[in-house]
């Protein structure tokens, strides 16, 4: 009783300055927007940087130039193929590097919507690992068993199918949460799991899906009419293929979904507050089911792109150590929700990834062992200070809050 | 310099926050034994002062004097230690400890210094509860008292503190009208005790009802300090808002016309799954303002929840002209049958704040063209109608793109009357519709509501406000324990209305 009377109240008048927010931001994705609104593009670049320069007090203490590693970094991403100056054979080793970097932006824009469109609707996807493996099994069964097809054709069934399932994967998560209230954040892991060893099963050893090679846990090979082409690059040596152009263009799908058709008004609407869209006669169910099942097609597509792009198989290790649909959180979070915030942090993380990997990594700056791990202390810091940005808004906006409390309430 | 009789004075406080000048440079000054309110609209600088004085803000200018001596505030605790007392809209309150306890918090008497002597608390909040006045039992768990009760437990504590000067942040916003009464008498009594009160209100009639003296402030200025002998609504209201201001709701009689809403012997459940609508039949006809009128928790909210689809009732049927509607219900079916629905909680359900003016006034209609055509949105045509209706709603504070959270209380409320009237509703129904609102704001909620009413619309008009239900209704229902209880003519006594709201009524004595 003594908390409902009040709270029954809460949104008269003035807030009083110890419940400064009570009556605004309601769900977290209401908050989270708030906070992005006062940091505007600023914070996410600024914490990036912060990110770099504390990986670099990292590589210093290893006792390593962190300048010269950052160079081995960024000429590793092949980003230095933009700059004029370079030539000859730096130039074509740039090239292939680029490639390899474009390669996995693609696969990270599409993880990263997955994350990006769910969370629009209030929704935390983190089954986007999974819904990536359901995606990329159904690519590997398309593109290796309806040999025959002619090539455009069976590569958009395999895309298409491959997205579907995805679709149909998260709206699983989401069908949960609508009719059960299941979290879609347990439920998402759950179906990781489930992904993960399925596809143990499905391609292990003796596995239905196997391929021919009876002593190695791997899948078929796609057919080549079902590969993507490759328009930069050796085929041979994984140049880059057109999924870019597919990622690309589903960065302008999502924001005209979100921006310019009722179903992207109805998801925000529930994102935003849930409460006000059901009295605005919008089924909250509805949409959690639909933009679980859309951020499944965009993991799913993400799949496709690398079975039918540049893996054409997958072996057993391979699922249990891929954790490019988790890399998806940190694009999306980088990125705040947006396409083109998604762009940028795909590209961003695709470059961490590819230039400090360590094939990439010059052995003569610093040894294999130490690389592998000061590349994930690098993208651990990166992912860390991408969530600290959000702290900083935080205490930015305790200094502020006062003010707004009261800017808020002036005379209009 | 100050005269005996005065305790404090403020002197050209100022207070300046970003694009807006909170207060500017006002005086003030509150004597021994009096009760001095300070009246205002949202937003005008009442709580900002009162934050200053409480030493929760620290003004750019001006200077407290308390007692003749000048202070300066750097926390609350200086300001409680020159002995000020405030009690806040929202209770600071331990929900599982007792009266007793909450009131020595941070100042408990000891037994050997770490050991809450609770004989010792409970009996020194007793001894300063008889010296006021005041009935509470200090040993009741707060979760256990009402709202009123947990109020006086606030001015105790302040009291217990040594406060003399009390600082009371809209009392009554939380209280029944009886709740009120109780108030202020109590609040009488620490007057005749030699207790300065400063009590923060945008309500006028119960400004004039316990004040002696009189503060206004309007846009962070202070408009005068006038004398409560010879003060009416009518001048504090023109002070306030700065025009005229047209009290009492101008209705003219009107013909009412077929039913278009008919509810009959409606059961609906809480979320609790207890039921909170036991039964109730009503019909509100065209061109007819029916209010409901009863104790927060009787059931209105349940019962409009079920009318507009956000709650669907165990048995019973509504009727929305010729459609029927039983059971489980959308919102979309009551939307579409032509229900329209000013929530109660604006910020909850009536408005998206992080949408804009022009996506909030879509909600509804964002599925029909012009805002959409087979699905697509035209968010051009959105900015276009919202252009039309901020103008036609006086909506102040921003243009279509403007986020709504950016709006004030009043104009957020615009957007959703704008709304709800755009769609041309057959059935209106309002809840709570001026709840939070200032002067200024409500008057224009209620000439628009009558307006309606005139255009043919039936109107169920859901307010704890008895004033309010009073002065617009035809007719008036009085709901409680989730039974209608009584049908009233609007020339009722509030008196009377009153005892049938806490279940006292001619209908169910009979």
């Amino acid at each position: 009783m003594s908390e409902q009377q009040p709270a029954g109240e809460r949104p008269t008048a003035a807030p009083s300055p110890q419940q400064p927010e009570s009556p605004y931001p309601r769900t977290f994705v209401a908050r989270l927007s708030a906070r992005y609104r006062v940091g505007g593009v600023v914070t996410p670049i600024f914490t990036t940087i912060v990110a770099f320069l504390a990986g670099g007090i990292v590589v210093g203490a290893t006792g390593h130039n962190p300048l010269s590693t950052y160079r081995a970094i960024f000429n590793g991403t092949g980003l230095n193929w933009f700059f004029p100056w370079v030539l000859g054979g730096d130039r074509a080793t740039a090239a292939t590097n680029l490639q390899q970097t474009l390669i996995l932006t693609t696969t990270l824009i599409l993880t990263g919507l997955a994350v990006a469109f769910a969370f629009r609707c209030g929704l935390f996807n983190i089954g986007g690992q999974g819904q990536y493996f359901v995606g990329s099994y159904v690519a590997i069964f398309v593109g290796s068993s309806w040999a025959g097809l002619a090539g455009p054709a069976h590569i958009f069934l395999a895309v298409t199918f491959a997205a579907l399932a995805g679709a149909a994967y998260g709206g699983i998560a989401g069908f949960l949460k609508a009719t059960t209230g299941a979290h879609e954040v347990i439920s998402t892991i759950m179906l990781n799991w489930i992904a993960i060893w399925v596809g143990n099963y499905f391609f292990g050893l003796a596995g239905p899906f196997q391929g021919p090679d009876q002593f190695n846990p791997i899948s078929s090979t796609v057919a080549d009419s079902a590969k993507l082409p490759v328009f930069w690059g050796d085929p041979q040596l994984q140049g880059l293929h057109v999924g870019i152009f597919i990622a690309l263009g589903m960065l302008v799908v999502f924001w005209i979904v979100l921006n310019r058709t009722t179903l992207g008004y109805e998801v925000k609407a529930v994102g935003f507050n849930p409460d006000a869209a059901e009295y605005g006669g919008i089924s909250v169910k509805k949409n959690y089911f639909l933009a679980m099942a859309i951020s499944g097609g965009f993991a799913g597509l993400a799949g496709a792109m690398d079975i039918l792009g540049w893996e054409f198989n997958i072996s057993t290790p391979q699922i249990l150590f891929s954790n490019i649909g988790f890399i998806g959180i940190a694009v999306a979070l980088l990125g705040r929700n947006t396409a083109i915030g998604t762009l940028f942090g795909a590209l961003l993380f695709g470059a961490l990834y590819v230039g400090t990997s360590t094939r990439q990594l010059d052995a003569s700056v610093f040894d294999p062992q130490l690389a592998s791990n000061l590349t994930l202390i690098i993208q651990g810091l990166v992912v860390l200070f991408v969530g600290a940005d959000l702290l900083i808004i935080g205490f930015w906006e305790k200094i502020q809050k006062g003010a707004k409390a009261v800017a808020r309430k002036a005379p209009a | 310099m100050a005269a005996p009789s005065t305790v404090l004075e403020l002197h050209g406080i100022t207070k300046q926050f970003p694009g807006v000048l909170a207060n500017d440079h006002i005086d003030l000054d509150l004597r021994r034994g009096e009760v001095h309110a300070l009246l205002g609209e949202n937003g005008a600088g009442k709580s900002t002062l009162m934050n200053i004085l409480y030493g929760l803000y620290r003004p750019d200018e001006g200077e407290i004097v308390i007692n003749g001596k000048q202070v300066a505030f750097s926390s609350a605790k200086d300001a409680i230690a020159q002995g000020i007392g405030m009690v806040h809209q929202h209770f600071m309150l331990i929900p599982v400890m007792t009266v007793a306890e909450n009131i020595v918090l941070g100042t408990e008497p000891t037994e050997a210094g770490i050991v809450l002597d609770y004989s010792a608390a409970r009996d020194r909040v007793r001894d300063i509860a008889k010296t006021f006045g005041f009935h509470v039992d200090p040993d009741a768990r707060i979760e256990n008292i009402t709202v009123g009760q947990q109020q006086r437990v606030e001015i105790l504590k302040a009291l217990y503190r040594r406060a003399d000067i009390l600082i009371l942040d809209e009392p009554t916003a939380v209280l029944t009208p009886q709740e009120a009464t109780e108030l202020f008498s109590i609040l009488r009594n620490l007057k005749a005790e030699g207790m300065s009160i400063i009590f923060i209100s945008h309500k006028l009639n119960e400004v004039l009802d316990i004040a002696d003296r009189i503060s206004v402030l309007r846009r962070g200025k202070m408009t005068g300090t006038i004398p409560r002998e010879g003060a009416t609504e009518t001048e504090l209201a023109r002070m306030m808002v700065g025009r005229d201001v047209v009290l009492r709701v101008e209705k003219p009689p009107h013909t009412v016309g077929e039913p278009l809403l008919e509810v009959e012997d409606l059961h609906v459940l809480d979320d609790r799954g207890i039921e909170k609508v036991d039964g109730v039949s009503l019909q509100v006809k065209a061109g007819e303002i029916l209010g409901l009128a009863g104790v927060d928790g009787n059931g209105q909210t349940e019962l409009v929840e079920a009318i507009t689809g956000l709650r669907s009732p165990t048995s019973g049927t509504i009727l929305v002209g010729r459609n029927k509607i039983i059971r489980h219900a959308h919102a979309r079916t009551m939307l579409d049958a032509g229900v329209g629905h000013i929530p109660e909680d604006r910020q909850r359900r009536g408005l998206v704040l992080e949408f804009s003016i022009a996506e909030n006034i879509a909600l509804h209609d964002y599925r029909f063209p012009p805002d959409s055509e087979k699905g697509w949105l035209f968010p051009r045509r959105l900015i276009e109608r919202a252009r039309r209706l901020i103008t036609d709603f006086d909506i102040r504070g921003g243009g279509p793109t403007t986020r709504a959270g950016a709006l004030s209380g009043g104009n957020q409320q615009k957007v959703v009357v704008a709304r709800e009237v755009e769609r041309d509703p057959k059935v209106l129904v309002a809840a709570q519709p001026t709840r939070g609102l200032d002067v200024g704001a409500i008057e224009y909620v209620h000439r628009r509501l009558v307006a309606e009413r005139d255009e043919g619309r039936a109107i169920l008009l859901a307010s704890l406000e008895l004033e309010e239900i009073l002065s617009l209704s035809d007719r008036i229902l009085v709901m409680f324990e989730g039974k209608i209880v009584g049908e009233y003519p609007p020339t009722v006594s509030e008196e009377e209305l009153g005892i049938a709201m806490i279940g006292g009524g001619k209908e169910r004595a009979a």
